[in-house]
């Protein structure tokens, strides 16, 4: 091995801090993983579901992992009574449930010398003073050196105020090297207006690249490799556009209800709690142009580019649909409508089905309708992309050897069952010509999920290194709304209310004639 | 399903394959390499096989164990294949040659007609191995070849081999032991001061190959004086100091569990750093299909460095400092 290189390569590689080089840092050395620098997460909300069952399992994997620091700290910060041993209860169990790899006493024993606990409400000036002093206390104790983020896993009505608080004790204050920055979950606000009021009200504690939104399918393995079957294969490409593809159909559907969830839900919808951050999201990986580089800056930038170019086709009444479901038997359950469910008003208007059309205006896409559809107890829990072709210009057979074949599809399984299929037609066999449809299977989730990293993972990782490109900034999310808005606006002005669909069907009626117009029909999933 | 073929011929197993797959729809297509296991006949198959089984839930791929019997025997070759839940994602098949066919080359002809088409092919040895890795038969057919210096009867030659024949390709689970204390210090030096390290001590058990190794991994890439010391207490490597002008970074296992990472104007922190599995191992090895040059450069940085005489006392993590 010629050692003469070294130097030179250690210039151009490495892991370059300000002109600096870290010497035993190689890009050829790939073996190294990313370890977050030392740091602490301060979570407000830890009784919440998402802290249990996400966040906490999480941070136990990453840690065994080794992807944390050593003297990494966690604090929760909630309105419970607790000592720093309920603390560690608690988290020891949501762990000891939820965490993906198995439970080694030995990196427990490490993460949980970093626990602290500070009880308080979020108006509570004395609490955040305690947090100030617990936070100041870790840099000292564990040496997290100033590096501090905060998780703001809370409802967002309670954002202004814990904002606030972080600016009042000085908990936002960075110096130097040092560095604070804060997480924020969905919803994003609930229209553009509301979204960019939210957004001044962060940006006033804390600059844009401290802020990381999370919307957790960009985290999701399958997603990211969208990208990579675009973009690294030589064969999707050259029938990638109008020319070859029919439509497009984003479908993220649950089969369960909304019992418990009216506080977050009711009045707010489907749309807007889905098509918004995700269905969006995921409209843009498809297509998207390919970035220069893979660089969170060049990403945005491609994002936002097809974001921009994204619109409603109208008119909205026949375009789009919603839908409400009722009560009957789902798989064998007895299900109540939404109406019915715990906390919701009786006479509610919020819509659980919820689908739209867009069109992408650029060369590539002009045309080829995007349809995006979100519902809550449909058949299954899935979500996929499916990417549906033409038919072929001709066909050299007889009409009936053909009957059976339908359009080719390209279909990204997002959840569950992570792969991707392809369908295309193929002889019978037999001594007639006879062409019929079947699908070619990749298993991505098969033989790779038990090692993929959950999304809560890689982007509490991600944050912690200060590495943006899974997070959507703040355009994407008012372009989100832009182009959604007019939908929501147009359903509140018509005054019909949504229309009712069964659980455990595939929507309402009206979502099936929102694709017969065009002759077309939805995918089942 | 655990399949057994006395007596058998490669192309009767190939087929007995295509047969499994459309009687029981099992697997076998999305196969992303072919591991080959060399190893003798005895205790050792299982251990190896469940090592492999458990990296297959990362890299679906199939197995072929090449288990050499009998010298003095008739020539004779028994297969077995296993799917399901006996291989993991994996499909395994044990392949156990007797007499003639329990040497190399005969070996090595027995493997190659089970090689998925158009896949990688990584060849591991979870014991003893050829002095050349590469120029053994079935080592010409791989791209990849793990060795494992530790677990044979002498790791310090079997480390000294694969330093005098190393080729592009090669590693050993040596070095995979390393990859987290090799994390550990370069996130050490990923933050402020950046200052230039002046020089570093290794100190480790007497024998303990990943010692050596670390210390020429940092004598390559630091070019300062690099002195390699025995530790007075612990198991395998037991501490790495690296010497700044603020202060050194010291990172220390003197119980092979816990790690202690010290720095100056710091306090000592404790992470866990217990030994790898070898399961851990291979995983991390079949994520590598290409050679890695930063484990050649550290082979070759062995010879930079320096061997300290008396030994060195490390305190204990968790002990005031």
């Amino acid at each position: 091995m010629p050692t003469g290189s070294a130097a030179e390569k250690r210039t151009t590689g490495g892991w370059d801090t300000g002109g600096w080089v870290n010497p035993l840092r190689d890009p050829r050395d790939k073996r190294l993983p990313r370890i977050a620098g030392p740091c602490g997460l301060v979570i407000f909300g830890v009784t919440g579901d998402l802290a249990r069952k996400k966040l906490m399992p999480a941070i136990y994997d990453l840690a065994n992992r080794g992807l944390l620091p050593p003297g990494f700290a966690l604090t929760g910060f909630a309105r419970r009574d607790w000592a720093d041993q309920d603390f560690h209860q608690v988290v020891y169990d949501a762990v000891k449930t939820h965490a993906r790899t198995p439970f080694r006493q030995n990196v427990w024993d490490r993460l949980a010398e970093g626990f602290r606990f500070v009880p308080g409400s979020f108006d509570d000036d004395d609490a955040f003073d305690r947090l100030e002093t617990t936070v100041a206390d870790l840099d000292r104790i564990r040496g997290t050196g100033g590096n501090h983020a905060f998780y703001l896993s809370i409802p967002p009505n309670a954002f202004p105020v814990v904002l606030k608080q972080l600016a009042r004790s000085g908990l936002s204050t960075q110096d130097g090297d040092q560095w604070r920055r804060v997480v924020i979950e969905k919803p994003f606000g609930h229209d553009l207006r509301s979204a960019r009021e939210l957004n001044e009200i962060v940006g006033d504690v804390f600059p844009e690249d401290s802020v990381f939104r999370i919307d957790h399918y960009l985290g999701k393995e399958t997603v990211q490799n969208v990208l990579a079957l675009r973009f690294a294969n030589q064969f999707f490409e050259p029938i990638w556009n109008s020319h070859y593809v029919d439509s497009v159909q984003i479908t993220m559907a649950e089969d369960i209800g909304l019992g418990g969830r009216a506080g977050y839900y009711d009045g707010i919808g489907a749309a807007r709690d889905v098509i918004q951050n995700h269905l969006l999201q995921l409209l843009a990986f498809i297509a998207m142009e390919e970035p220069t580089s893979f660089s969170s800056d060049e990403l945005r930038a491609e994002k936002i580019k097809v974001l921009k170019a994204t619109r409603l086709v109208g008119p909205l009444d026949e375009t789009t649909a919603r839908g409400q479901y009722t009560g009957g038997w789902q798989g064998g359950e007895l299900v109540c409508g939404l109406t019915e469910e715990e906390g919701f008003d009786p006479e509610s208007g919020t819509e659980t089905y919820a689908a739209i059309t867009c069109e992408v205006e650029t060369r590539r896409w002009a045309g080829v309708p995007f349809y995006l559809r979100t519902g809550k107890r449909l058949g299954r829990r899935v979500t996929e992309i499916a990417v549906i072709f033409k038919r072929a210009p001709h066909l050299p057979f007889d009409a009936t050897m053909t009957e059976e074949l339908g359009q080719n599809a390209f279909v990204i399984r997002v959840q569950p069952d992570e792969g991707v299929t392809l369908r295309f037609g193929s002889k019978v066999p037999g001594n007639q010509m006879e062409v019929r449809d079947v699908t070619m299977d990749f298993g991505y989730g098969m033989a790779f999920t038990e090692a993929s990293p959950e999304a809560y993972e890689r982007l509490i990782l991600d944050m912690l290194l200060g590495e943006p490109s899974l997070f959507p900034v703040n355009d994407e999310v008012e372009r989100s709304w832009e182009i959604l808005d007019p939908v929501i606006e147009n359903w509140a002005t018509s005054g019909a209310s949504p229309d009712p669909y069964p659980a455990g069907s595939w929507g309402p009626e009206s979502a099936q004639r929102m694709m017969a117009r065009t002759g077309r029909t939805w995918r089942r999933p | 399903m655990i399949v057994d073929l006395p007596s058998s011929t490669t192309s009767a197993v190939n087929r007995k394959l295509v047969e499994l797959r459309e009687s029981g729809g099992v697997l076998a297509l999305g196969r992303v390499l072919t591991l080959v296991i060399v190893t003798d006949d005895g205790a050792g198959i299982e251990g190896a096989i469940e090592a492999a089984n458990s990296a297959s839930r990362e890299h679906p791929c199939r197995v072929i164990v090449l288990a050499r019997g009998q010298r003095r025997a008739a020539a004779r070759m028994d297969a077995q294949i296993r799917v399901g839940g006996d291989a993991g994602a994996s499909e395994v098949i044990v392949l156990r040659g007797y007499g003639p066919l329990a040497a190399d080359e005969a070996g090595a002809a027995m493997v190659m007609p089970l090689l998925l088409p158009d896949a990688p092919v990584v060849a591991w040895w979870p014991a003893e191995a050829p002095a050349v890795p590469a120029q053994d038969a079935v080592g010409r057919l791989a791209q990849r070849r793990i060795t494992d210096a530790l677990s044979t009867k002498n790791p310090m030659k079997a480390f000294e081999q694969r330093r005098a024949h190393h080729v592009a390709g090669d590693t050993d689970l040596t070095w995979t032991r390393l990859t987290s204390w090799r994390a550990l210090l370069a996130t050490a030096l990923d933050h402020p001061p950046h200052e230039p390290v002046t020089a570093a001590v290794v100190s480790g058990e007497a024998v303990s190959p990943s010692t050596e190794l670390m210390a020429g991994w940092l004598a390559a890439r630091l070019e300062v004086r690099v002195k390699r010391s025995r530790a007075e207490q612990g198991p395998g490597l037991v501490s790495v100091r690296l010497d700044r002008a603020s202060g050194p970074v010291e990172l220390v296992r003197s119980d092979g569990k816990v790690g202690s990472l010290r720095q100056p104007g710091q306090p000592e922190r404790l992470v866990a750093l217990a030994r790898r599995s070898v399961p851990d191992c291979l995983s991390e090895e079949l994520r590598r299909l290409d050679a890695d040059e930063i484990y050649a450069s550290a082979l070759a940085g062995i010879g930079a460095v320096t061997r300290g005489r008396a030994s060195v006392r490390t305190s204990a993590a968790g002990a005031p400092s």
